[in-house]
Order: structure tokens, then C-alpha cells, then sequence
């Protein structure tokens, strides 16, 4: 017997995160490490247990290891419950055949069992993979006072940006009256944030036309939200203020990192009343050497730093030996800054090393960010320059030649 | 080898009355992010003993919000685990067991019920005063090889480099490794071997000696459990060469705390492969450095903000050091805030500390100045 749930959230995870390339590599988007001891994943799964929702299923799909193992029994999240807790969702086999998530819509509609054994009255549906703090709790009243059948998270965005999301149009009361995905020409600045509350009943009977509509894409965003305007449902838009960052590219997921650090950070993690919880690795304590120098950097637990760290963000045990200077970089855990090294304008993604000497990116190259992969050694004395792509695989490649 | 593991988390409470006024030796914090207890928890869990008893006599508040279920080592668990062992007292005046126990004996005789349930072979004793990282499976199978009695690890040390302030358990021993005489002096020359009170001895060993000590009377685990059989039984003694420190004041807590800065300290205690020291988990942010920030030679936790000097100094999880602020050979406990153009020289604050702005305080090494918990300067 399950308890009965008001909502429960559906967390898509299954995301591969192409345009972050050798950084998902072996791993999907949602499980890539954020701000030294967080991964993506961590600001969602954080955000439902802040906001009291205690029931999780998260979608995985494409390279699931990473994330299974991270988000494990959901302990660190408080969501190891008896009653609830977060639940891996992988694709199955069924009666009629093994399907992949072919969609959004699809993905959701696969599991309805798990959101009906809750009983549950609304269903969120939330993505993996953006850095915010958000309230869903507040969100979810706005849906019920309003008698909505969904409500979409809004943000406001740029105009000349506004063609990369779905952008809303809505009446003045905050109904939605419009929505198009990534139009050319956008007639408003409301993009939305791919959180959305439904009202259970609606959202079951869209997922199973759509899932009947052999030429649906099955995506929220093209298919369930026009079809659910079409049929005359009430949309709402739920506008949110603070900060929110898809970090879908190399260079988001850098000023994200970046918006870290500063006297006034655009991001900070501080707040004790709206903690990010993560798994932790056992670490001993940052030690900081006689001759370091640490300024404007966010320093995590593990580190041993010997030499110049400078607008950057280091992730767990980063060693960062005599002479070597980093600078606004991204370091990921265990990665390893040898005696005179430079890493400038850099993402190193787990266990790097850079050896002796070396150096990885340029000065005054936010534009072109330099990329490290996991497990990656560039060799003592050598030069990688800014905006490089270097991953394992092609470094065997290279070797084999 | 099966063993259980017995923790005394207040032995030693006296001898640092500072830092135990409000908690007990176990949960004395140490090294940025840690509680004395973590030393000997993570020693156990390491070696696979995962059957563990914590003694308890008063104050174990701290003690119990710290441990929890025991998740953070991994003792959580259906089959063993950790379990807490609050004092035994009788609910009658003149019963047996009428107050509460005075002595290392008295305390096991508490916990009998623990050792005659726990279904190990062994039983490793230990105290919560000691800072190392020791693989037990070692002492447990020279234990075995030397078909000792009891088997007690011990530390060389010199007593012109470690400058002994307080007498400490001094085992002699005979070429073989043999303990001939133990007693209890402050050592003043020579190297000694000093007593770590981490013990391993067979379990129906243990029992019958608790038996007899309660039948004859007994009152002192030293005096009558080792010192009347020690030529009547074998006790042996288990060299450890690793880092080593004995918290048994607030200055050698200082001295403790500092040593950390070194390498050999730091690769002693923390360095070993699979062999983590684990504490309870407290989801802090990584600290932040500002601009301004001059951090040197410094040992510091998650979760603090760092904005003034800091030089040869111990920073627990979620202090501030406001701007222009210098810290100098400092241990500032959790949560301590420092704020702007504050002078700290060889102080210790404990947990929640405030110092205003523009204070001066300073103490010196053989006698750290002590703000306590909660205190506002």
C-alpha cells in the first residue's frame, strides 16, 4: 500500500547534454559536477525536499551509471522515506515491447504507474539540468488558487535571446494564450523554464492521445502544450524572479561557476534555510600552503594548494602544486595542477592532471573556454590552447597513432 | 577475526575541562571538521569492525546529535552497528550499581550486557583522547601471533620532544615486546613507551576478568585487571610507529591542532588509502575566498567566508573572517564569527564565538586565550 501523495515530481534526467561534449561524455548532463561539490542534479532533487516535496521519480536514460550511483537510496537529500523517497525510473520492457523514452511526454507517460500507486493529485514536471532555487510549494498553491489544469514556470528573458526557448504569451490575468518553441520572430519575453504543475487527470488523458499520435514528437514543449491549448484548458504562467541558468553549454555552465564568486554573488550557496545538499565524499579539510595565494575562489573540501588560484571554482581534493598558477577556471574533483602548471580561461573535468609546466587555455578567453575531459594527463611542458576540446578517447586515438 | 569494538566517550573528560565543561571527550571537535570520536569510529569501521558500543557517563548530548544512526561510518545498521551505552544505574539506593561509574572497570561492568551480547571473539577497547589513523587488523593479528592475554598499543615517544605536561600510562617492556610493569608517571627523559589505551583482548577473556573483578570487588581496570596479572598472564604490546597525538590539555590540544599544518601530520592521519577519517555530514557550501583574502599555512573546513588574513591557523566549518581581520596561530571552532580589523593571536574560540569588530586578543602558546561557546566579545 502506498500512501497517498498531493504531487509528486517527475525529474527528465535522461538528457545527454551534447553541447557540453567531453564533459558528458560517459556521463549525462544532470550528474555533471556544479560549484566544487554539487552536480546539476543536486539544485533540483535540493529544491523539492526545501520545498516539502517528498516524492521523486527521476527519468534516466542515456549513460545512467554516474547518476544511479550518485543518486543512490537518496540519502543525502533526505529522500530515502518509506513512504515515498526518489526512485529511479530507467526505460523497461513491457507486454507490447521495450521502448527507449522516445520523448518528454513519452518518458512521463511510460511511468504513470508510479505516479498513480500515490494517488497523487498533481504531478511536477521539472528537468534536470538548470542551477536555481525555487519553491515549488509556492508554485503548486498558485496552480490550486487558480484552478489550473497546468501552470508553467516563466522567466524573463532577453528579447534577442528569446528564440532559443519556448516562449509564452499571456493575458493579463496570467493565462496563457500562446505558446511557441523557439520562435524566430518572439512576440514576449516570457520563456518558459521547463517546470510544469498538471492537474493529474488532464495531464494523463493529453499523454495517452499523444501517445496514440504515431506523428507526435511526444515532447512537452511541441506537443502536450499546444494540444492542451487547443483543447481549451486553462495554462497559467507562474512568473519566477531569481537566478536561473540553463547550463547547456560550455560557456553557461563556466558563468555559472563564475556567478559563484564576487563580493555579491549572482548565485550563493550560503543560505542556510535553502541549503543544496549533495553527496559527500570523505574528505580531509582545504589545506592552504605557506606560499599560496587563494583570492575570489571557492575552495572545497580535500584541496592542497601550493601555488595562485584567482577567480576559480575547485572541486573536491584538487591539488595545486608550487609555482602553478589557475585562473578563472573550473576545476572538478581530484584534479591535479602540478609544480608550475597554468590553467587559464579552463574547465578540467574529474582526475585531470596537468602535468609540470604545462599549460592548459589562454588569458582573456571567456569566449573560448578550454576543455578538459575526465582522466585526461596533458603532459609536462605542453600547451593547450584556449577554446580546446580534449578528451580520453581522443587521447588513446592519438596515442595509437 | 571477528571483533566488537567498546568506545569510552568521557575518560578523560577532566583533563580538558575548557572543551568538556559542555560536551565529552568524544565530541571534543578537531581538525576543522572533526569530533575526537571520529578517530576512533573511523579506526574501527576501517578494520571491519562494524560492532560497535559507545560507553557513555554524562553530558552526551553533543555526543548523540553527532553520531545519529551512525550513517556517517556506516554503522547503520540492521546486524550490529553502532550502539549508544548510556549509564547503568540502579533504580535502588543500595543496589549494586546505585550511582554512576567512577572508573574505566565500574563502566565496563555497565556494559556487560553489550559484551556478553555482541557474539565477537575480540574486543577492542579504546579512548577517545588519542588523534591517529591505525589499521586494528594489525594489532588484532599480532594479538593472535603472540597468543597474548591482552595486547595493548603503544607509542614511542621521546620526552625531550613531546615535553610531557601530564603524567601518562608508561608500559615497560622486555625484549619480546612484553609488558612487565605499567604505571602512571609524567615521563622527563628518555623515550617511553607511552600506553594509547587502545587494548584488544578475547572476549570470554574479558567476561571472566569482569566476573572475578565483581566478585572480588575490584575497582581500577589498571591497577587489578592488568597490574596484578602481569606476571601471571601475557600482555603484549603493539608498537605503532604512525602520527600520534594525545589531547590531555588545552595546550596540547593546541599543540594537536597545529601539528596539523605539517605534511607528516596531515599525510599520517588523513593520507592513508581506504583509510578516511569520516565525520557527520554537514552539507556545507565550499568556503569562499574573497579578493582580499591572505590565507597561509592554514588548515580550513567547508563553509566558511574568508575575507581578512589567515595565517597558521585551524578554521572550522562556517567561520567568517571579516576584512582586515588577521588571524594568527588561531583555532577557531564552528560557526565562530571574526568580524572586520579584529587582532586574534594564539586563541581558541569554541563553537559560535563572536569577536566585534576591532578587538585584540591575544594568548600565547603555552596558554591559548579561551572564549567559550556562544561568547560575544
Amino acid at each position: 500500500m502506498y500512501r497517498k501523495k498531493e504531487c509528486v515530481a517527475m525529474l527528465l534526467a535522461g538528457g545527454q547534454g551534447s553541447r557540453l561534449y567531453a564533459l558528458t561524455k560517459k556521463t549525462a548532463k544532470p550528474s555533471v559536477s556544479f560549484g566544487g561539490k554539487y552536480r546539476i542534479i543536486d539544485f533540483t532533487l535540493s529544491n523539492c525536499i526545501n520545498s516539502g516535496f517528498d516524492t521523486v521519480g527521476v527519468l534516466t536514460q542515456y549513460q545512467p551509471l554516474q547518476l544511479n550511483d550518485y543518486i543512490g537510496n537518496g540519502l543525502p537529500w533526505d529522500l530515502d522515506r518509506t513512504f515515498g523517497g526518489v526512485k529511479i525510473l530507467p526505460p523497461y520492457q513491457g507486454q507490447n515491447g521495450a521502448d527507449w523514452y522516445k520523448g518528454t511526454a513519452n518518458a512521463i507517460w511510460q511511468n504513470m504507474e508510479f505516479i498513480n500507486r500515490y494517488r497523487a493529485d498533481y504531478v511536477l514536471v521539472l528537468s534536470g539540468d538548470h542551477i536555481y532555487k525555487m519553491d515549488y510549494a509556492k508554485m503548486l498553491e498558485t496552480h490550486k488558487k487558480n484552478g489550473a489544469d497546468c501552470t508553467i514556470a516563466v522567466i524573463d528573458v532577453p528579447l534577442e535571446e528569446a528564440s532559443r526557448f519556448g516562449i509564452m504569451s499571456t493575458r493579463e490575468d496570467g493565462s496563457i494564450y500562446k505558446f511557441s518553441e523557439k520562435p524566430k520572430h518572439p512576440d514576449s519575453t516570457k520563456a518558459s523554464m521547463g517546470i510544469y504543475i498538471f492537474t493529474r487527470e488532464k495531464l494523463e488523458r493529453y499523454l495517452r492521445e499523444d501517445s496514440e499520435n504515431p506523428n507526435s514528437e511526444n515532447d512537452f514543449g511541441k506537443n502536450i502544450i499546444p494540444a492542451m491549448l487547443a483543447g481549451g484548458e486553462k495554462l497559467m504562467a507562474y512568473p519566477f524572479t531569481g537566478y536561473w541558468k540553463d547550463v547547456g553549454t560550455i560557456r553557461s555552465l563556466w558563468e555559472a561557476n563564475m556567478d559563484l564568486l564576487g563580493e555579491h554573488p549572482a548565485l550563493s550557496l550560503l543560505d542556510e534555510s535553502w541549503r543544496i545538499y549533495s553527496r559527500h565524499e570523505a574528505a580531509p579539510p582545504q589545506f592552504v600552503g605557506a606560499d599560496a595565494v587563494v583570492r575570489n575562489a571557492s575552495v572545497t573540501a580535500g584541496c592542497e594548494i601550493h601555488g595562485t588560484v584567482r577567480g576559480s571554482v575547485l572541486g573536491t581534493g584538487v591539488y595545486i602544486g608550487r609555482g602553478a598558477v589557475v585562473e578563472n577556471s573550473v576545476l572538478m574533483n581530484g584534479a591535479r595542477v602540478e609544480d608550475g602548471a597554468t590553467v587559464r580561461y579552463a574547465i578540467l573535468d574529474a582526475n585531470v592532471t596537468v602535468e609540470k609546466n604545462a599549460a592548459v587555455g589562454e588569458e582573456n578567453a571567456a569566449d573560448r573556454i578550454a576543455v578538459v575531459g575526465a582522466d585526461c594527463v596533458i603532459a609536462a611542458g605542453t600547451a593547450v590552447p584556449a577554446g580546446a576540446m580534449i578528451s580520453e578517447d581522443d587521447q588513446r586515438k592519438e596515442i595509437a597513432k | 577475526m571477528n571483533a566488537a569494538g567498546l568506545v569510552f566517550s568521557n575518560i578523560h573528560d577532566r583533563t580538558v575541562p575548557e572543551l568538556t565543561r559542555i560536551r565529552t571527550m568524544a565530541s571534543i571537535p578537531f581538525g576543522c571538521r572533526y569530533r575526537l570520536i571520529d578517530f576512533a569510529l573511523s579506526n574501527l569501521v576501517n578494520s571491519d569492525v562494524t560492532n560497535v558500543g559507545v560507553i557513555t557517563h554524562y553530558n552526551y548530548q553533543s555526543l548523540m546529535d553527532h553520531i545519529g544512526g551512525g550513517k556517517d561510518w556506516d554503522l547503520a545498521r540492521r546486524s550490529g552497528g553502532i550502539k549508544i551505552l548510556p549509564p547503568y544505574v540502579a533504580a535502588y539506593e543500595n543496589a549494586a550499581a546505585a550511582r554512576l561509574y567512577a572508573s574505566r572497570l565500574e563502566a565496563l561492568l555497565g556494559a556487560q550486557n553489550f559484551i556478553n551480547r555482541c557474539n565477537a571473539d575480540y574486543i577492542i577497547l579504546s579512548d577517545c583522547d588519542a588523534v591517529l589513523n591505525i589499521d586494528l587488523n594489525d594489532v588484532m593479528r599480532a594479538h593472535v601471533q603472540t597468543g597474548a592475554y591482552l595486547t595493548l598499543v603503544t607509542k614511542r615517544m621521546s620526552a625531550a620532544d613531546h615535553k610531557f605536561t601530564r603524567e601518562r600510562d608508561i608500559a615497560t617492556l622486555d625484549e619480546n615486546g612484553r609488558i612487565t610493569e605499567m604505571a602512571r608517571y609524567l615521563p622527563r627523559e628518555g623515550e617511553v613507551d607511552v600506553s594509547t589505551n587502545i587494548m584488544v583482548i578475547r572476549r570470554t577473556d574479558l567476561q571472566a576478568a569482569l566476573s572475578e573483578a565483581l566478585a572480588r570487588g575490584y575497582g581500577s581496570f589498571h591497577r587489578d585487571i592488568i597490574g596484578r596479572n602481569l606476571g601471571r598472564k601475557l600482555f603484549c604490546a603493539y608498537r605503532y610507529n604512525g602520527w600520534y597525538s594525545q589531547i590531555d590539555s588545552l595546550e596540547t590540544y593546541f599543540s594537536a591542532s597545529m601539528e596539523l599544518l605539517t605534511p607528516e601530520a596531515r599525510q599520517g592521519l588523513f593520507g592513508g588509502e581506504g583509510r578516511e577519517i569520516y565525520t557527520k555530514i554537514r552539507n556545507s557550501a565550499p568556503t569562499k575566498y574573497a579578493e582580499g583574502a591572505a590565507v597561509r599555512n592554514s588548515l580550513i573546513a567547508d563553509g566558511c567566508v574568508i575575507e581578512g588574513t589567515v595565517d597558521n591557523s585551524v578554521l572550522f566549518r562556517g567561520v567568517r573572517v571579516g576584512r582586515g581581520t588577521v588571524v594568527r596561530n588561531s583555532i577557531l571552532l564552528q560557526d565562530t564569527l571574526v568580524e572586520t580589523d579584529v587582532d586574534l593571536h594564539c586563541v581558541i574560540t569554541d563553537k559560535n564565538a563572536v569577536i566585534r569588530d576591532g578587538r585584540v586578543l591575544s594568548g600565547h602558546e603555552t596558554m591559548p586565550f579561551f572564549i567559550g561557546k556562544g561568547i560575544t566579545v
